[in-house]
């Protein structure tokens, strides 16, 4: 527990130095806004609609759906591998087993395009 | 005083300012490093203005952003718009808490005992970072959402999709080494290549192919830097950002790339040990400090990533896609197995 | 500085505690869902801070890995697919579904309160440690979490590899093209 007290007390240093250095540049820096500096910086074209109208490909859904299933993959390997030498011949086949199967999913996802992006 | 007050707050306070002094000076002078190593690839000279042969170059380039008006749209989601360059500057910070760079040391019998320099060592120091670090894409993402403007809302979701497409074959060219080192401590890492008389890059090197292909992707940095492809999107996700905010954005990059390199290097080129550090004969070697031999091989790493920069074109979006997802994933797996299968014949 | 030292650990509890709650109010709040999903991060945070004061290290790194570094993310992408800025207060949709959500209240409660008169909880902290025996080993929790799962929880396991098989397939056949999902309204190219 107590090799954590050192992380706890740097994640508050951490978090307070974004907020120091940009309370300090306030103090310092120059600032003249106006109405045009503050549109959106869109070469120069006046936009008529804002970024919020706008759609996106549901490509970006899959892949992040994708990820999070091997993510969680990923975990069940980190255990598997720390343990190797103990769980030797049998902890391997199990998984390759494991690894098989979702290499069913993988390329499934293949052959239906969802790993395409065009 | 208090011997637990010092024991678990000032010790660890001390270790930690002098840690982020180094990192932050470190980081800056990577981008001048970076702008002179190019600007030799490319036969030209670099900034050569600010102090001698431009060495004060960072400190200008820091002042100028400092003092700079900083802009916030009038379209933007103000709060979200604060806390994004906060989002990925603190991960990148944070990843340094586990980073052993050293091992314990008396700092030339300057201290009664060895105390490890490095902040502090942790049975899951490796996921640790893995998992602060993908909190580090959430800046990317906010930045360009709250920012109300197109190139910055596509750059984000570019940048978002590929650091999640290239975590997952990074975590798999990871697991290799961990069947390898079977410990999830930094510290344990570069000893178990110690006792195994073996930096792991020589069985794992197609891991640390892989594993720095996605670090490179990670950092969005080029041939991966899509997110902010200035042809195309102008800036990607920081486009809106000035003055300081956008200092962090541009600090995170480096500074993730550090903490890429720090990991590459504890993970295959045994972190702080010399080389060969169980041949005798070459113990002279163990003259220069540990620190430095760890220092030598981020930089090594670190010039890579500007080798890469100054040589290859971007990838367009949906080959690094493809890459990622029709490449590395097949290629990472099949070496777990391999691997897998080699550490069970080693060991009988 | 006695008390500090003396009740350190549960005084890091109650702050992380009070802050999960917090951003557990918050993601039913706040009415930009943006804002929601950030506050629903700071939650995982605390939990997974939560889950190293426990002393189940593992479990924090996963909490942190998978659904602050991973499900999140699939939020966002969602939030920012359907393109939804700010949720009108819908109150006919909501009344219709007040009974099932006192029920689902009632019995979340009486499970936490179950859970704290079965003495489980009793003092935050205590009770657990960091290292387990493993066959005669004292080891850290991702090793006594890899020996326990993969030698005696071997058909569980891999049924989870086909768990998250499905989730993949039904994905992929969710995110079709026919399924008209695409193409709607201002579609633009990535």
């Amino acid at each position: 527990m107590n090799q954590y007290i050192p992380i706890l007390i740097f994640t508050l240093i951490a978090i307070s130095f974004p907020i120091i250095t940009l309370l300090l540049a306030k103090l310092v820096r120059s600032g003249s806004p106006n109405a045009v500096k503050a549109e959106p910086y869109e070469c120069g074209v006046k936009m008529p609609t804002t970024a919020y109208d706008t759609r996106f490909s549901i490509r970006y859904y899959l892949i992040a759906v994708l990820f999070v299933v091997f993510d969680v993959e990923t975990i069940f390997l980190f255990p598997w591998a720390v343990m190797f030498d103990k769980l030797a011949l049998f902890g391997f086949i199990e998984m390759v087993v494991f690894l098989a199967i979702l290499l069913v999913g993988y390329i499934y996802a293949w052959r239906r395009g969802a790993l395409e992006w065009a | 005083m208090h011997a637990a007050l010092i024991q678990f707050i000032v010790i660890p306070v001390v270790k930690i300012a002098v840690i982020l002094g180094v990192v932050l000076l470190v980081v800056a002078y990577l981008t001048f490093a970076e702008r002179k190593i190019l600007a030799y690839m490319q036969v030209r000279l670099g900034p050569n203005r600010v102090g001698p042969k431009g060495w004060l170059q960072p400190i200008a380039d820091g002042l100028k952003l400092f003092v700079k008006e900083d802009l916030i749209p009038a379209k933007a989601e103000k709060a979200v718009f604060l806390l994004a360059p906060a989002m990925i500057m603190i991960p990148a910070l944070l990843a340094f808490s586990v980073i052993p760079f050293a091992p314990a040391t008396k700092l030339f019998g300057l201290l009664p005992k060895a105390i490890p320099p490095y902040v502090t060592d942790i049975n899951i120091a490796l996921l640790f970072v893995l998992g602060i670090s993908s909190i580090g894409v959430y800046g990317i993402i906010l930045g360009g959402w709250s920012s109300n403007n197109k190139f910055s809302l596509m750059g984000g979701l570019r940048s978002a999709a590929q650091m999640v497409s290239y975590e997952v074959p990074m975590g798999f060219a990871i697991i290799a080494v961990l069947l390898m080192a079977r410990s999830l401590s930094l510290v344990q890492i570069v000893k178990a290549q110690q006792a195994a008389h073996l930096w792991f890059f020589v069985p794992g090197i197609l891991a640390l192919g892989i594993y720095f292909i996605c670090g490179v992707a990670e950092t969005n940095r080029n041939p991966f830097d899509l997110p902010e492809a200035e042809s195309e999107l102008v800036a990607g996700f920081h486009t809106e950002y000035s003055g300081m905010k956008f200092a962090f954005f541009f600090l995170a990059e480096y500074t993730n790339m550090l903490v890429v390199s720090s990991l590459a290097t504890i993970m295959f080129f045994g972190g702080w040990l010399r080389p060969f550090p169980n041949v005798a004969w070459l113990s002279f070697l163990g003259v220069v400090p540990p620190v430095i031999w760890f220092a030598v091989k981020v930089a090594g790493f670190i010039f890579v990533y500007m080798w890469f920069r100054g040589t290859f074109p971007r990838y367009r979006f949906d080959q690094l896609m493809q890459v990622g997802w029709k490449w590395l994933i097949p290629l990472s797996l099949a070496n777990l197995v391999i691997v897998g299968a080699g550490v069970l014949l080693v060991k009988g | 500085m006695a008390f500090l030292s003396a009740h350190f650990v549960a005084i890091v509890f109650y702050v992380l505690a009070v802050l999960a709650v917090a951003g557990g109010v918050g993601v039913i709040t706040f009415k930009n869902p943006v804002h929601s999903a950030l506050s629903l991060l700071g939650t995982f945070l605390m939990v997974a801070g939560l889950f190293v004061l426990r002393h189940a290290e593992f479990l924090g790194a996963v909490q942190l890995l998978v659904y602050a570094g991973g499900i999140m993310v699939l939020f966002l992408f969602v939030i920012m697919l359907v393109n939804v800025r700010r949720l009108s207060p819908d109150a006919a949709f909501l009344s219709r579904r007040a009974p099932l959500a006192v029920l689902s209240g009632v019995v979340f409660g009486a499970l936490i309160a179950f859970g704290v008169l079965a003495g489980s909880l009793g003092h935050p902290g205590g009770g657990a440690t960091a290292l387990q025996m493993v066959q005669g080993h004292v080891m850290g929790n991702t090793e006594a979490v890899g020996w326990t799962l993969y030698r005696h929880f071997l058909v569980p396991f891999e049924i989870v590899s086909v768990v998250l098989l499905v989730a993949m397939i039904g994905a992929i056949i969710f995110g079709r093209k026919d399924a008209g999902l695409e193409g709607r309204g201002g579609r633009m190219e990535p």
